[in-house]
């Protein structure tokens, strides 16, 4: 089960996962993604602080967004992550694709380049 | 002794104790007419008479209780043909009398007992033959009460036999006491009449003709024996058995008239509501055919047939038609006496009328719809009942009964359509989910072989080798799974160890295992170093593997020359190392990415090469994600914590036993015989 919002801050837009992703979950995931991957000039933030496990078919859908946020050029930052989920991502090897912040701030300033 | 042994046995005595009763009567009539003094005691024959009675009684009661399959009319047909011979017997004799008459022998007193005694014997015979049959015609409902009071009734009337034979004066005083309380107890079993409700039209009619004429025998028996009796009086004040003077034949005797009027009656009123019976017979079979269609029909349009069938004629319905939709979404429809044109045309009527709940899909009540159709120009219908079929709360259909009559449809026949419509629903669910079943069954087999087919492609046997031993398990959560492992001998001193998993599980895992196989087994025998085995093996699955789908994997390389062990992770797991001279445990933490995460040739730049010393007794654990993420019912994890203490705790044992314990501990943890992810286990132990 997992519950997606969106916040937008300006050209800002935050999208928070809360719950699990799992196999069935994750097309909600990914069709969050992909939507705010479409407005152009948007800076993507995913507040993954209130996520708790995540499947590799979640792990799928970020990665499968990675040759398109380097072709066009997207800034996309990933924060929030618990130990957990970060041991996740890191043993795959995505957290030296993918822009993984500490918290809000952090990732803030990453996707503005600061 | 076979009871029909008895029957005879008793048949046999009845006829003998009879032969006796007359001669011991007749004697007495005979000194009593001459004034003699009697050789015999006076009782002699009502003990004797008494003892025909219980006889006869024995003998129609095995024969009676014999019969199986209780059919009313049959036993009412016995009942009329013991009435017929008995009578038979009686109007013989009675010609006799008729052609003697005139001649003195006629007027004899002798012989008019003959005749009287004669005549008892048969009425008796009549009577217990018939009370008997009554006895099953009453009890044919048991209650334990209604048994009770027939055995108090039938035990008393027996007793009454001992009354009779007891020489004392006062006990006469009894007689209309005991009389009394047997007729009270006759008169309330007499209500006991429920197997006329079981008499169809027919039958019942057959019923009141056998009764009366069992009456008639009754009516003639009682008058013959009563003219005799007056008969024997009026020549001479004689001692002689009077049956008047017998309770039992007197309580019998009104009973059985008692009952049969009783019966006569009841049919009688029930005649003209015997149809309505009949109906509700024909519902309860007519459901009972459409239950079981679902077991012996093979095809749902029977089942359909059947309903349409069953419904016209529980309803006297003049038409009626059955649209249906199928598994297929085939729309079919099914007609009764109404062809499918006008069906449209009423069909369109009523919803251009914007009549809802007949024929419209949202609701699930039926209407009685007479005023409506009343409107209806053309068609000769006037009433029309319909229900809709569903299944699982989705109409997939509906039912639709015609009448030419206005309000032909009443509150019962809706009701009893409903039910056949729920029932009908039922049949084609339970018959869709039959063959849905079957589709399953089919698949799962499918599924097995498909288990077989990738269990092949696991290693069966793993190299081992004089440095090392290496054993390994794996377990797929569905039939199929997506982890991989094998072992591969390139030259004397050097091995090749894989072990890999598809991001995902079940059959699309499966697929892409298959292919990573044949990519690892290809490029195993190129002797490449770790990480350039790896770029190549994840520049072959770009091409091949599905968008989203990675596959880790990490890849050794044995010398056992040099005691070298050179590898590179995929994005795996992190390899478990037991060092054997410290006693500790820890997870090689380098760095790696999953192939087909990057698709292109800088995957090179996130892979590297590692490499140790191994010493005997070190323990290498190779796995998978399903072992550290495997869940107990709380929610947490196995974890790599559990996996590394666990290790350490078993590491100076055999693999083998390091790989049981390890298993054990796993399920011990999360507390269930299946866990919910492939999980593979490989454990090499230096030697």
């Amino acid at each position: 089960m997992v519950d997606i919002k969106k916040i937008k801050e300006e050209e800002l837009e935050i999208i928070i996962v809360k719950g699990e992703v799992d196999a069935s979950s994750s097309i909600q995931l990914d069709n969050a993604i992909s939507e705010s991957m479409e407005t152009e000039g948007l800076k993507i933030l995913v507040d993954l602080t209130g996520l708790e496990y995540i499947s590799s078919a979640g792990l799928g859908v970020f990665m499968s967004y990675i040759e398109e946020v380097k072709k066009k050029n997207i800034q996309l930052a990933l924060f929030g992550l618990n130990e957990k989920v970060a041991g996740v991502f890191e043993i795959l090897g995505l957290d030296q694709l993918l822009t993984i912040a500490a918290d809000k701030e952090q990732a803030k300033a990453k996707v503005y380049g600061v | 002794v076979s009871t029909k042994a008895i029957i005879r046995i008793a048949a046999f005595f009845s006829a003998i104790v009879w032969i006796m009763l007359l001669f011991t009567d007749l004697s007495l009539v005979f000194s009593s007419f001459h004034q003699l003094k009697p050789g015999l005691a006076s009782w002699w024959p009502n003990l004797l008479l008494n003892l025909f009675i219980l006889l006869v009684f024995v003998y129609y009661k095995l024969r009676i209780e014999r019969i199986d399959n209780v059919n009313f009319v049959d036993l009412l047909w016995r009942v009329f043909v013991t009435g017929l011979i008995t009578a038979v017997a009686s109007v013989v004799l009675r010609i006799f009398q008729f052609i003697l008459s005139g001649t003195p022998f006629a007027d004899n007193v002798l012989f008019l007992d003959f005749l009287y005694q004669f005549n008892l014997g048969l009425f008796i015979a009549f009577l217990v033959s018939t009370f008997l049959v009554w006895k099953r015609l009453i009890l044919y409902q048991k209650s334990k009460f209604l048994m009770r009071t027939w055995r108090v009734f039938e035990t008393t009337l027996l007793l009454t036999l001992i009354y009779n034979v007891l020489p004392f004066e006062w006990l006469d005083g009894f007689f209309n006491f005991l009389l009394g309380g047997l007729l009270l107890l006759g008169l309330f079993l007499s209500g006991n009449m429920k197997w006329v409700a079981y008499l169809n039209f027919k039958q019942k009619w057959k019923g009141i003709l056998l009764i009366a004429l069992g009456l008639f025998y009754l009516g003639y028996f009682f008058y013959t024996i009563a003219r005799l009796a007056t008969d024997i009086n009026g020549l001479n004040q004689i001692l002689f058995a009077d049956y008047r003077e017998n309770v039992f034949i007197v309580a019998l005797l009104a009973f059985i008239f008692i009952y049969a009027v009783f019966s006569l009656l009841v049919i009688l009123f029930n005649l003209p509501t015997s149809s309505v019976f009949e109906q509700k017979l024909e519902e309860v079979v007519n459901f009972q055919r459409l239950s079981q269609s679902i077991q012996t029909e093979q095809s749902e349009g029977k089942v359909y047939e059947i309903l349409l069938e069953t419904s016209v004629s529980t309803v006297f319905a003049d038409a009626a038609w059955l649209e249906i939709e199928d598994a297929q979404g085939h729309h079919s429809i099914y007609t009764y006496r109404i062809p499918e044109r006008e069906v449209r045309e009423i069909a369109q009527y009523l919803e251009s009328k914007k009549i809802l709940g007949v024929l419209d899909t949202g609701s699930d009540k039926s209407r009685n719809l007479s005023r409506k159709m009343a409107q209806l120009k053309n068609s000769r219908f006037r009433s029309i009942l319909a229900y809709p079929i569903s299944i699982r709360n989705q109409q997939i259909g509906r039912l639709a009964l015609l009448k030419e009559v206005s309000e032909g449809f009443n509150k019962d026949m809706a009701r009893i359509i409903s039910t056949f419509a729920n029932q009908a629903g039922i049949s084609i669910e339970n018959f869709r989910l039959l063959a849905q079943a079957l589709e399953n069954e089919r698949y799962k087999e499918q599924l097995k072989i498909a288990k077989t087919v990738q269990r092949a492609l696991l290693p069966e046997l793993l190299v081992n080798d004089a440095d090392f031993e290496i054993v390994a398990f794996s377990q797929a959560a569905d039939e199929v799974g997506g982890d991989y492992y094998d072992t591969y001998r390139i030259s004397e001193s050097r091995i090749a160890l894989i072990i890999g998993d598809v991001s995902g599980k079940g059959t699309s895992a499966a697929f892409q295992m298959s292919q990573m196989k044949g990519i690892f087994s290809s490029l195993c025998q190129l002797e490449l170093p770790t990480e350039e085995f790896l770029f190549r093996a994840n520049n072959a699955l770009s091409i091949c593997l599905a968008k989203k789908t990675f596959i880790t994997a990490s890849y050794f390389l044995i010398d056992t020359q040099q005691q070298v062990v050179e590898f590179s992770r995929a994005g795996h797991c992190p390899t478990l190392y037991f060092n054997a001279s410290t006693q500790k445990a820890e997870f090689f933490k380098n760095k790696g990415l999953g192939m087909g995460i990057i698709r292109n040739e800088t995957f090179r730049n996130y892979l590297a090469a590692h490499s140790f010393k191994y010493l005997p007794n070190d323990v290498m654990v190779l796995y998978t994600d399903g072992i550290t993420e495997a869940k107990n019912a709380k929610g947490e994890e196995f974890g790599s914590d559990r996996l590394l203490h666990s290790l350490e705790k078993w590491a100076q044992h055999t693999p083998e036993y390091i790989r049981e314990k390890l298993i054990t501990t796993l399920y011990e943890f999360t507390g269930t015989d299946h866990i919910d992810d492939d999980y593979t286990v490989m454990i090499v132990k230096f030697k």
